[in-house]
Parts: structure tokens; sequence; C-alpha cells
């Protein structure tokens, strides 16, 4: 299977930024895919299926984000994890899963 | 932020004695109030609030690290601790891993963002294998100080 990789920016929505509740989310929900996760802030490029990693970028409300895809799955990873940290909070993204 | 910011090194643990996940944010926020830090009258509200925030979800993510925290009226501003469990417990981490690393943070309920650099700069230094693992290692509270204040010197870390 070729190799896909995907990109896209994100803001974040969430008025209490990307805390440790929604990072769970997140990692839990990229651990679903196959493909390769990462995050990208500015120069910063972490390990999107890894807490700790996410929790360095500090990421506040209204901050843009990269998420890159790698993988079988990639577009699919993307569109998932795109929506999911877009929510304004985190009873919103519980609501969709 | 750095870790001078926030920790109050009168409250630092580098022996905590506690068996359960209960026990320990009690040892660990007592030890705040002890210090003066949060308000001995509002140590059972604090903790109560704490073990709310785990039941969505353990605060351990992994390496043997957890943040257990809450948002609490009574503080004016950030304040927290670290403490170290030299056996680990059970904190139902993440990852399954026993915890030994604890870094406590209470934060005014309309400051996210002091709340998220401190995190930020949490995770930053503990990815870190050295500081990870000397820190498990502490035995003392001027152990922790010197590693915390080597931290915050850019000692560790990228």
């Amino acid at each position: 299977m070729s190799k896909m990789i995907a990109n896209r920016r994100v803001t974040i929505n969430n008025p209490q930024g990307l805390h440790l509740r929604p990072g769970e989310l997140f990692v839990r929900l990229a651990a679903q895919f196959e493909s390769q996760i990462e995050v990208i802030s500015g120069d910063r490029r972490v390990d999107g299926k890894s807490l700790i990693d996410l929790c360095t970028l500090g990421a506040t409300q209204g901050m843009e984000l990269e998420i890159e895809a790698s993988g079988p799955d990639a577009e699919a990873a993307l569109e998932a994890l795109a929506e999911l940290i877009q929510k304004a909070s985190v009873d919103d993204m519980l609501a969709e899963q | 932020m750095k870790f001078s910011d926030f920790v109050c090194n009168a409250a630092i643990r580098p022996e905590l004695k506690a068996q359960s996940k209960d026990e320990v944010v009690r040892e660990i926020a007592g030890a705040l109030a002890e210090a003066g830090e949060v308000a001995e009258e509002e140590l059972d509200s604090i903790v109560k609030a704490i073990m709310k925030r785990e039941e969505l979800g353990s605060t351990g993510i992994g390496r043997g690290v957890a943040v257990p925290h809450t948002k609490h009226p009574s503080v004016n501003q950030l304040v927290g601790t670290v403490g170290v469990s030299h056996e680990g417990l059970d904190f139902k981490s993440l990852d399954g891993e026993k915890v030994q690393l604890f870094f406590l943070l209470i934060s005014p309920p309309d400051r996210p963002g002091d709340h998220l650099r401190a995190l930020e700069n949490i995770s930053r230094q503990l990815r870190d294998d050295t500081f990870c693992r000397f820190l498990k290692q502490a035995k003392s509270v001027s152990d922790i100080t010197q590693l915390l204040e080597e931290a915050d010197n850019n000692q560790f870390s990228s």
C-alpha cells in the first residue's frame, strides 16, 4: 500500500486550550489509526499519539496547529482528528464519539 | 513558565507514604495546606475536586508521571508542588504503569492559560530521560529543588 501523507491546519477553539482532557481524547483517537500522527506548532513537531508530547505545545485558544498524518489511513485520521481538536469543549468532543 | 513560578518548595515531598490514589492526592494536597499555600479549611474541598477530575480520566500521563489538578476558587494564583513515591503506586495511568512522580496543580478558575503553561513546562522537562530518572531517584527536598532549578536553567530538555 502506498504511503499517504496529509496535512491540515486547525485552530484551537477551546477557551481552556488544549489541556489534558482534550489532549487525552486526541491521543486516544489518534491511536485508533495506523498512520503516524504528528502535530506541528511553529518549528516544533511532536508525536500526536503521545499525551506528554502534545502537552509540550501549551496550545491555547486561538493557536493554530498543523496535523500531519502519514500512512494508509492518513486522510481518514486527519479528518477525524481535525474535527475533534477544533471542538470548543471536552463535552462537544465527547458528544461526537 | 518555570517550576519556580508555581512549585512551593515547602510542600515538596520526596518520600510519599501513600499507597493508593486517594491517599496520595490527600498527602500532596495536605502538604500544600501545611505549607500555607492553600487554606487548611479548604483541603477537603480541594481533595474532592481533584478526585472528581480524576474520575473523568486519570491524569497519569505516562512515564511514571501524574499531574493531578483542579481549579479552586480559594487560590488567587497557580500553586503547585512535587511529590515522589519511590515504590510507585497505581494511579490508573493511561499506560497502566505505576506512578512515581506527582505534580499537583491548583489554579484559580479564571486562569486557564497559567495551568496550560505549567503543564507545558512539566511535560517538556519530563521528556528528558535524565531529568525524569533523577527526579524519581531524589531522596530529599534539596535533591528535588536542585533538579527543578537546573531544569529552569535549561540544563535538561530542548
